[in-house]
């Protein structure tokens, strides 16, 4: 792989969730960091983050999930993600990822026990996740 | 007066029409066995004898023609995604008129390669990966159909990172470069790939095919004979300079083999509450529909749509339909003829026939419940809105129920998450003049457009 190669990201909002605006805001915000977005919009089905991300040759699946039910959603994910050929490919998620008041502690702890290498709480500014993914994609030496 | 001559060299037989472009009319239609086993002129000149004793002698200005002898243009397709560059690639290779003989998706096996020494393609197309992305699978499967006897031309339109490493792999083959099919998720670019296919088709498979003995006639154009309908089709949905088309429209011809379908319309998502999921489909999309036909693929229409359904159509018992159809399976050249029975049970194939092949070729819609309430999930097209539907194949034009057949490709509220027509008027191609118009309309479109629309028959909204 070239230096030049732009970091390429699927990005979607996963489930029966309908929420456009985040999505929107998060391709902007991470085209403009140099990453190469591949956006599946919303109502994303985990095997459609999967199929972008063989095709486009994906450094990272970023999912988010407002309505709720991102836990059930996202189940299973990294297991497909592995019978895919897809091994270790970083998978971050955000959003409002589950219901009620709960820890986020405890919350990231069940994302990374199912797979997830970081999960981010509400209202994180689209900088803290640019700075996770350039983390996790050793990128810490490269302007992009 | 100024006669052309358009040829449809068929895989039975060879079928002929005389125009006269100046008077904008058909001056005869005439057919003959295809010879393409021994000397594929014994058969033209036999169907142009036929055709000159109904007009007299003609002295043709120019002579055109198209072609599906011989198998027509038997196409494999590699890919990476099933759903998404192997579909493009399918979407590709249909819309340039091949066949499809084979798809393969992901990384191409020992055994796959067997079978596709065995099928021996005509063309072979390779793609996979967006470009930029995924390069790992069409390189693998260049450098597996590197090792493959016999030798076919290979094009190439996967991810462009990896075309010129292919084409290295492939330095024994035949191999032409195009865009990538998927240059980025989601977005289909086939027209340039279908251009290549055809001009390979042009100047490498009808020599290989032993049609270029008929070369020395013809003035120029040689296409598949899919490939001269869907222009027709395109040209009389859009018009041209002069001449206004029908508007959307989608066509079906019910093969004794194979049924084809074509639409020309977007068919994108209407309303702001509608997701549209897949990769998104061409405006002229042909689709066919392999098991689906009156005779040889009779089984599978059997199997689509169960004896109970056909037997009720056509009032026949359904154990009876099943002898029937086994027996039609056995007598592929058999025709009703005056049968009554077999009229009634061809009606009720040719109504299967057309609501299963279209039916396949329309997108379909999805209800879901989300937070925000009803929300529809589309793929495919939608056809709903499509006014036009264009009929044709020998089970529609020798009846006159063709409108009440025809229908069948309409919306249905037993299926209502098929995006099929809700209403629409029938054009009933009865001469078989598609491919010709298809041919003419390269040079002569507003006479080939106003030819259609004089020619087919009109049969107004069918509700």
């Amino acid at each position: 792989m070239t230096a030049d190669k732009k970091k390429v990201l699927v990005i979607g909002v996963i489930g029966a969730d309908v929420h456009a605006v985040g999505n929107k805001i998060l391709y902007h915000a991470f085209t403009e960091a140099g990453f190469e977005v591949v956006n599946l919009g919303v109502m994303v089905s985990q095997e459609e983050y999967i199929a972008a991300a063989i095709e486009s040759n994906a450094d990272a699946i970023v999912v988010s999930s407002l309505y709720g039910q991102g836990e059930l959603d996202c189940r299973g994910m990294r297991e497909k993600c592995d019978e895919a050929g897809l091994v270790g490919i970083p998978l971050v998620v955000g959003g409002n990822i589950v219901i009620g008041k709960q820890q986020f502690e405890d919350v990231e702890r069940r994302f990374k026990d199912m797979g997830f290498d970081r999960a981010f709480p509400p209202g994180t500014a689209p900088e803290t996740t640019i700075a996770a993914l350039r983390e996790l994609l050793h990128m810490d030496g490269e302007t992009v | 007066m100024k006669p052309i001559l358009l040829i449809d060299f068929g895989s039975t037989y060879t079928k002929l029409t005389a125009v006269d472009v100046e008077g904008e009319t058909i001056l005869g239609t005439a057919q003959s066995y295809t010879t393409v086993q021994t000397d594929i002129n014994d058969g033209l000149e036999n169907g142009l004898r036929l055709l000159e004793a109904k007009t007299g002698k003609l002295e043709f200005a120019e002579t055109y023609a198209c072609s599906s002898a011989a198998g027509g243009l038997r196409m494999v397709a590699s890919g990476l995604v099933p759903e998404l560059t192997s579909e493009a690639a399918k979407l590709a290779s249909l819309g340039a008129g091949a066949k499809i003989v084979g798809l393969y998706s992901f990384q191409l096996t020992e055994e796959d390669l067997e079978e596709i020494a065995a099928l021996k393609p005509d063309i072979f197309l390779l793609v996979g990966g967006t470009d930029g992305g995924n390069t790992a699978c069409i390189l693998h499967n260049a450098q597996m159909l590197a090792q493959l006897e016999p030798k076919f031309p290979v094009v190439i339109a996967g991810n462009r990172t990896a075309a010129r490493q292919c084409q290295k792999y492939l330095e024994k083959f035949e191999t032409y470069v195009c865009p990538n099919v998927m240059p980025k998720f989601g977005v289909l670019n086939i027209e340039p790939t279908q251009k290549q296919i055809r001009e390979i088709f042009l100047n490498r498979i009808i020599h290989a095919k032993g049609l270029s003995k008929a070369t020395a006639l013809l003035s120029d154009i040689m296409m598949p004979t899919p490939a001269a309908v869907l222009q027709a089709m395109e040209l009389l949905s859009e018009g041209c300079e002069g001449e206004g088309g029908i508007g959307d429209l989608i066509a079906v011809d019910v093969g004794g083999a194979t049924t084809d379908i074509y639409s020309i319309a977007d068919g994108m998502p209407e309303g702001m509450n509608t997701v549209y999921k897949g990769i998104p489909e061409p405006f002229a999309k042909r689709t066919v529909e392999g098991d689906i036909g009156m005779r040889y693929s009779v089984r599978g229409i059997l199997e689509a749509a169960g004896a109970d359904r056909i037997g009720h159509i056509a009032g026949i018992r359904p154990g009876r339909v099943e002898e029937l159809v086994a027996w039609l399976r056995e007598n592929t050249d058999s025709v009703p003829d005056g049968n009554e029975e077999l009229q009634r049970l061809d009606f009720a194939l040719a109504s299967m026939a057309i609501e299963t092949a279209v039916a396949r070729h329309a997108g379909t819609m999805e209800e879901t419940y989300t937070m925000m309430g009803l929300t529809y999930v589309q793929s495919g097209k939608n056809l709903t809105h499509v006014k036009q539907i264009v009929v044709t194949g020998g089970s529609l034009i020798h009846t006159q129920r063709t409108a009440e057949i025809a229908k069948y490709a309409l919306f249905s509220p037993a299926q209502p998450m098929s995006l099929r027509p809700k209403d629409a008027s029938v054009w009933v191609d009865r001469t078989y003049i598609l491919a010709a118009m298809g041919l003419i309309s390269t040079r002569y479109p507003q006479q080939a457009l106003r030819i259609m629309k004089k020619e087919l028959e009109y049969y107004g909204y069918s509700e």
